[in-house]
């Protein structure tokens, strides 16, 4: 019954860490990473109805509230490269190298 | 289901030492938006040791008095020996990075300002400063405390968030070269969010497999649910994954020059004891815990992580040319030094309480030294800031010997030379290794060794007999970092001359092992 939102779940996961590798826009990578943790989320769920108990209920109201946390530092950390760069992009910040 | 919750038990008592921290650290938070500006970094000071310090006192009451043998919270936390042993040295490490915190210029006036900006220009001349440092390097430390202790997965992937968020944000906020300090932020924060995605869909996984993210349970379960090895597997793997990371264990080992380099020295100095302390604290007790009956399967596997974390760390060592980046590679290959005491576990009682012991005080004596040396960079400066070239360190032996020496002193006890503390660290973890059995990790382990000390000689080399530059940076030592030298000194030769008492010690906190 539940496999299909594991699956569901795999794929949102394997679209976010390729979305990570791939994107070049730091905003977009770190929605990806956000589309890992919901991943993440659907798979902590459907868990808990298939083994029929609540903890991963729980645990994805606190992942909500991690992944809002990092939300937080995220965008502070890019937009202040940003201010100073005018680029958001991940390939340009290659001062720190060898 | 009668509609009733009942109410969790919580031993604060217990707690107490990150109960301290935490509230400290919002205590700082309030400070930041009631007291006036010209007053905060006058509170934060005093507040920010006096935590720790506090801190520190409550784990070692803890740690005479009575070590629980149970979980405590509900099972989310396990306070044992171990966790108490580890606790004490993340306190005493955080303690001594604060005081090198607590030196002037080494935080930026105002992070927003835009570097070069007029903007910023103004804030340097009014004097501003950011003293919302200190309740971060708090929450960090706190995250730090709970992510060792933490005993069950869920509890372990907020104290990795709590621990690592702070320190994001801490990485971007040096005062010179913020460019690079900027771009560190930004690595790190997009690696680190990266690679705790995957602990947390491990953690997923297992709680698929086991139907609970406790880990003694998942430990139980092991044995008795069968048909769901995909699902154990890859959420193991996944895991892994999430927790080498913090280590920078090859082949995750990417972020660490980088932001090793780029953020404000004593912060580096932070995350490179406190962090990895923590990290392998919690690696420890996830692998030992909770994938233990598991060993035959995840053996191998470390076994190679370990090899490769080593031997790229020695070698990607002696082609660096800045002192920092130099300090992040040797910081990798200890990395792999720690990871044969992970792999020494063995089936017999003996044999884990041994590694373990020897792990522990690998931590202490390498958290030190590395404090330590992250403290003398700081003292080395040019007009742009700290002189991280290697070639501006050259002839530094006769201009500033004292500061040469200890620096060398600290390079040895990196190389694992007898008389210092790293030669015992090594050597027990080595020789815990032989007795489990891991021979051939030990071989690869000593030859690095031998080419880690090649750089590591030839940094001191550098500084005796070559000449020193007309223009050589100068020296500044601020009463900070004066102190945190000498007690890195101090622990640097009174553990490779006299190891007894901490041996004793770290050996009576592994007795116990962990709880379950």
């Amino acid at each position: 019954m539940t496999t299909h939102y594991l699956v569901l779940s795999a794929l949102l996961f394997v679209i976010g860490g390729v979305g990570v590798l791939v994107r070049r826009n730091a905003i977009v990578v770190f929605m990806c990473v956000e589309l890992m943790l919901n991943a993440c989320n659907l798979a902590f769920v459907t868990f808990a109805r298939q083994n029929g108990n609540l903890d991963g209920q729980i645990i994805a109201f606190f992942v909500m509230i991690v992944a809002a946390a990092e939300v937080v530092i995220g965008l502070a950390i890019i937009v202040t490269i940003f201010r100073t760069r005018r680029s958001a992009s991940v390939d340009d910040v290659n001062l720190l190298k060898y | 289901m009668n509609g009733t919750i009942p109410a969790p038990t919580i031993e604060y008592a217990l707690l107490a030492p990150m109960l301290v921290v935490f509230g400290a650290a919002i205590i700082g938070v309030l400070v930041e938006a009631f007291a006036p500006r010209y007053l905060r970094s006058a509170i934060h000071k005093p507040l920010t040791l006096l935590a720790l310090a506090g801190a520190f006192v409550i784990t070692i009451w803890q740690a005479r008095t009575n070590i629980p043998t149970r979980p405590s919270a509900m099972g989310a936390v396990a306070i044992d020996g171990p966790a108490l042993f580890i606790w004490g040295t993340i306190l005493v490490l955080a303690f001594v990075s604060v005081l090198l915190i607590n030196d002037e210029g080494h935080f930026v006036a105002s992070a927003s300002a835009v570097p070069g900006s007029a903007e910023e220009e103004r804030a340097l001349t009014e004097g501003a400063v950011h003293t919302e440092v200190y309740p971060l390097v708090l929450f960090a430390v706190g995250g730090m405390l709970l992510f060792p202790a933490a005993n069950d997965l869920l509890a372990m992937f907020v104290a990795l968030e709590v621990m690592s968020l702070p320190l994001y944000l801490l990485c971007g906020l040096a005062r010179r070269r913020r460019l690079l300090s900027q771009e560190a932020a930004v690595k790190y924060f997009l690696l680190g969010a990266f690679s705790s995605a995957f602990f947390l869909y491990g953690t997923a996984l297992l709680y698929g497999y086991a139907g609970s993210v406790d880990l003694a349970k998942i430990g139980s379960a092991l044995g008795s649910v069968g048909g769901q090895d995909t699902l154990l597997y890859i959420g193991v793997a996944m895991l892994g994954v999430g927790l080498l990371f913090k280590i920078g264990a090859a082949p995750f080992q990417a972020w660490k020059p980088d932001v090793y380099q780029g953020s404000p020295t004593p912060i580096t100095a932070l995350m490179a004891s406190g962090t990895l302390v923590a990290a392998f604290g919690a690696l420890l007790r996830v692998f030992w815990v909770a994938l233990g009956g598991l060993q035959w399967s995840w053996t191998p596997i470390m076994w190679g992580v370990a090899i490769l974390t080593m031997v790229v760390g020695a070698i990607l060592a002696i082609t660096q040319t800045d002192i920092k980046r130099m300090l992040a590679y040797s910081s990798i290959a200890h990395g792999g030094f720690l990871l044969i005491g992970v792999v020494a576990l063995g089936d017999k009682q003996q044999h884990n309480v041994s590694a373990l012991s020897a792990l522990l005080f690998y931590l202490v004596a390498y958290g030190f030294t590395t404090v330590g040396a992250f403290a003398i960079v700081t003292t080395v400066r040019d007009a742009g800031g700290e002189a991280w070239h290697l070639s501006r360190w050259a002839g530094l032996g006769k201009r500033r010997p004292l500061v040469a020496v200890v620096f060398s002193l600290f390079l040895l006890a990196f190389a694992g030379i007898p008389l210092t503390s790293g030669f015992f660290g090594k050597y027990a973890v080595f020789q815990a290794a032989v007795e489990a059995g891991a021979t051939p990790l030990v071989v690869v382990g000593v030859v690095s060794s031998a080419i880690a000390a090649f750089f590591y000689v030839r940094v001191i080399v550098l500084m005796f007999f070559s000449d020193p530059a007309a223009d050589g940076p100068s020296v500044v030592i601020p009463g900070g970092t004066w102190a945190v030298g000498a007690a890195a000194v101090l622990a640097t030769v009174v553990l490779g001359v006299f190891p007894q008492p901490v041996l004793d010690l770290a050996h009576t906190a592994a007795q116990s092992l962990f709880v379950r």
